[in-house]
């Protein structure tokens, strides 16, 4: 890493700090964009650098979000009589018994859906293209309808959980933090893996798996891990978002298939796939886009959604990222060969 | 000798059209076997049922006296039984040396190994395997970008990286310039002395198969019509009748 | 769980109750077959897959629904929907679909799912999103001891109406020479070209014929059932379900699919209570996914 680098990422660093004491009317937009953040870089983990383009990596989102609830009530009271009271006269908590209920949530959380992926993945990953994104999306759609007719978690009215117990703008910060951090640890993490055998052996099974599987790769194994992975931290930031959110149900807020499990992939398509920096370039973009302009379109923003992953698709694919390392290849450390292609076999 | 591929009775048909029949074959460890036949003979689809990539009606093939004939491409592969494509198959989007650093025997590492990092002796491999096959000049350039003769001896490099016990070659000489096929017929009898490596291949070039390997099989019309030696191949009527007669 | 015991009782117990599921799964299973179909051909021809399938279908429901409310006889809707859903899907061919064909296929399948959600939330914002139905002044016919089955005739009008147009479209992609151009071109694209089929024409027209074969069905669906704008992804999914299970170019297979998941799907509502229609929908997607799978590795290959 050069010096530049190093110092670019302090900065960047810093101000990820003090960013929620610097805007202090945004925190909630803040952690969003976060959120936005994470579950871009997971995706591109699969979509990406292995090829695997899922339409339901917010079946983490939404499991994550009920196993956190059903963890952090559990500690405390019965969950079904906590449910059908529906939050009436059951929701005292302690600050321990809060935070606690917190922490144990997420790590729950994150561990239940990287088993989850574990063995969605032994059956999804037999299917390849096409039939992966589809496979995947009905998983997503079947949870939440499944969710949805479970009354141990409150069925279709959803689960309330108890509010941060302090001060609200203090609860702010700290789910900005949660996000925040657990977006930065995910960020350092991929630097990390993508540099790994590991991820060259994933970007093997993107561009040619036949080959892969070919030279004794274990394509499998490799492709189980990955997706794990991705589910083990959107399952965290689910679950950060329930405590985040206090009250949701399952169709529209936790299994939300076209909004933010088509963001992400939005996001990662805007910014450019297959790298690092495009997924988080991508949501910040689109994050921003978003916030600015929804209040404007007077209920067509979801029609303008539509219309945005068309665009991209058709038009605009290679991303922010591709559009750069076409422009600028020498930028990405690729090499053009500058005297003529002369047969180089002989030596 | 002890044998490494073991085909007995193989059939193969594709809706209707027999591509292999009782097709019995043995492969030495340790040697070079060709295996030749006129266009349509059955001599790829024999490699492809051998790695895998479809089912066999009837017969067996054991690797290493291993049952093998209902096992995937990835479990074969892993075994040690390597193939390279007619088309050749490489990651187009990457240069010479990720090329070569993603061949790494895998299927020798645990998952945990497979999180480290490339060690210094495995980019020193890749380059002496690239200076191997000629190819160190251009080992950062994207491997796409390559004439196709080229890819052809990435994807040779590729597979001694990955250090088989059995490389199966489909065509290695399709497509290379003339000029350099001997050198290329050098190279492959180097990676079957010096790394030990038994070879098979398919091959059209009569001159490069007759050179270098010590046992040859001759497939017309799906089935086995001759063996031995290459100078008993050569003279032998059956194989001249078989080539004449389908060109 | 009591509950689900008892109502599978229910089925030994009273036999007739079975032919009473079986009759309207079928009826509907009838729908799903024309949808599916029109899947089969826009993926065999252009090897397009469409998510914005259900949302033709839907679609072409609310065009009926709205000229019913205007007046028009609700039988002439069909025909109505027919037509309007094919210019629809001309304006989506021309100004999406037309720029995907020859890109992957994750491209196509995202585009035509933003397409879906797109006309998902147009027909939210224009029409509310309660249920809508065409109710038809028609008889109800019973059968069975104490008149226990009973078929209004709207829905018996509503399959014969599928049927027609069903076979209509195969004499049609039999004997015209569009259909055996677009047959041509689902065998070898690059053949048809070089022997002078224009391609683009073909695309063109039979993205449109898909989307009005939709539109017909929806136009079904709205006389007999309910539809809703967020009803369309369960359609598309059930598309899916049919046409991977039957196999591509295989008509016999999508109607027998088609029937099949409309029957399964009733029982399915019966056992386990009407809440878990959808999800019986999009579970049976991945039980054919399974099954396609095993069957796909006893050939030593994946499915893709």
């Amino acid at each position: 890493m050069t010096a530049l680098k190093v110092i670019l990422y302090i900065v960047l660093l810093a101000f990820t700090v003090a960013a929620p004491f610097l805007f202090p009317d945004f925190r909630t937009q803040l952690a969003t964009l976060w959120l936005m953040i994470v579950v871009s870089l997971t995706w591109d983990m699969t979509g990406g650098q292995m090829g695997y383009n899922s339409l339901g990596n917010i079946f983490f989102y939404g499991t994550g979000m009920y196993v956190a609830a059903v963890i952090s009530i559990g500690l405390v009271y019965d969950v079904a009589e906590y449910t059908s009271a529906a939050g009436g006269g059951m929701n005292d908590f302690t600050p321990v018994q809060y935070f606690t209920g917190v922490g144990l949530g997420m790590l729950g959380a994150g561990i239940f859906c990287a088993l989850c992926a574990l063995i969605l993945g032994y059956i999804l990953f037999g299917l390849r293209g096409p039939y992966f994104a589809i496979g995947t999306l009905g998983v997503a759609i079947a949870a939440g309808e499944l969710v949805s007719n479970w009354e141990w978690v409150g069925g279709g009215q959803g689960i309330t959980l108890p509010v941060y117990p302090a001060d609200l703008d203090e609860g702010k910060l700290f789910f900005y933090f949660l996000f925040a951090g657990t977006g930065v640890i995910l960020f350092i993490f991929l630097r990390w893996l993508y540099g790994t055998r590991f991820g060259a052996a994933i970007n093997a099974i993107r561009d040619d798996e036949e080959k892969a599987e070919a030279m004794g790769i274990h394509t499998m194994r490799y492709k189980l891990v990955t997706w794990s992975m991705a589910g083990f931290f959107v399952g965290i930031v689910g679950a950060i978002s329930a405590f985040q959110l206090i009250s949701f149900e399952p169709l529209e807020s936790a299994y939300q298939t076209i909004n933010l499990g088509i963001f992400m992939v939005v996001c990662v398509l805007l910014g450019g796939k297959g790298t690092l920096w495009g997924p988080v370039i991508g949501a910040i973009v689109f994050h921003v886009f978003k916030e600015v302009t929804w209040n404007y379109l007077l209920g067509w923003q979801w029609v303008a959604l539509g219309a945005l992953i068309v665009v991209t698709v058709v038009y605009f694919q290679d991303g922010i990222m591709g559009w750069l390392a076409h422009r600028k290849p020498e930028w990405f450390g690729v090499r053009v060969e500058k005297n003529d292609a002369t047969e180089g076999a002989d030596r | 000798m002890s044998t490494v591929i073991e085909v007995r009775n193989v059939s193969k048909s594709y809706g209707g059209v027999i591509a292999n029949k009782d097709v019995s074959m043995d492969v030495h460890s340790g040697g070079i076997t060709g295996l030749i036949g006129p266009n349509g003979s059955g001599k790829t689809t024999l490699f492809n049922s051998i790695v895998g990539y479809h089912p066999i009606d009837s017969g067996s093939i054991k690797f290493e006296n291993r049952e093998i004939s209902k096992l995937n491409v990835p479990e074969i592969a892993r075994l040690g039984l390597l193939r390279t494509f007619q088309q050749t198959r490489i990651y187009g989007e990457m240069n010479g040396v990720e090329n070569m650093l993603i061949s790494l025997p895998h299927r020798k590492m645990k998952l945990m190994e497979s999180f480290g990092n490339n060690s210094a002796e495995d980019y020193e491999r890749a380059d002496h395997l690239l200076e191997f096959v000629g190819l160190y000049e251009k080992r950062f350039l994207r491997s796409g970008s390559l004439s196709f003769g080229q890819q052809k001896l990435l994807e040779f490099a590729m597979a001694l990286m990955n250090e088989p016990t059995c490389l199966l070659l489909d065509e290695p000489t399709a497509g290379i310039n003339p000029t350099l096929i001997n050198g290329l017929i050098d190279r492959l009898k180097r990676a079957n002395s010096e790394f030990g490596i038994t070879l098979f291949i398919i091959e059209h070039n009569m001159r490069v198969i007759m050179n270098m390997a010590d046992h040859i099989y001759c497939l017309a019309h799906g089935e086995l019509l001759a063996e031995g030696a290459p100078d008993q191949i050569q003279n032998d009527q059956r194989v001249i009748d078989a080539y004449l007669g389908a060109h | 769980m009591d509950q689900i015991l008892s109502n599978i009782g229910l089925l030994f117990e009273f036999p007739i109750v079975n032919l009473k599921i079986l009759i309207d799964g079928l009826m509907i299973g009838a729908l799903f077959a024309l949808a599916a179909y029109g899947l089969a051909l826009v993926w065999g021809v252009m090897n397009v897959k469409n998510l914005a399938q259900g949302d033709f279908v839907i679609c072409g429901g609310y065009v009926a629904w709205y000229l019913a409310g205007l007046g028009l006889p609700p039988l002439m809707g069909v025909p109505a929907a027919f037509i309007i859903m094919w210019g629809i899907g001309w304006v989506c061919y021309k100004v999406v679909i037309s720029r995907v064909i020859e890109r992957d296929l994750f491209t196509s399948l995202l585009a035509t799912f933003g397409l879906a959600i797109m006309i998902a939330q147009i027909l939210n914002l224009l029409f509310g999103s309660d249920t809508q139905s065409i109710k038809l002044e028609y008889a109800t016919l019973y059968f069975g001891e104490n008149d226990f089955i009973d078929v209004p005739i709207a829905k018996l009008i509503g399959v014969c109406m599928a049927a027609v147009l069903a076979i209509g479209v195969i004499i049609f992609m039999k004997r015209s020479r569009m259909g055996q151009a677009i047959r041509a071109t689902a065998q070898d694209a690059r053949a048809a070209r070089v022997l002078g089929i224009d391609t683009e024409k073909v695309y063109a027209f039979t993205f449109s014929l898909n989307s009005a074969i939709c539109g017909a069905a929806g136009a079904i669906i709205v006389m007999v059932w309910l539809i809703q704008p967020f009803y369309g992804i369960t359609y598309a999914i059930r598309s899916f379900v049919i046409v991977t299970a039957a196999g591509l170019g295989n008509l016999p297979g999508v109607i027998a699919a088609g029937l099949g998941i409309g029957a399964l799907e009733q029982y399915g509502a019966h056992i386990f209570g009407i809440g878990y229609q959808q999800a019986i929908a999009v579970l049976l997607l991945l039980l054919v996914l399974v099954i396609r799978l095993i069957q796909q590795r006893r050939k030593r290959q994946s499915l893709q």
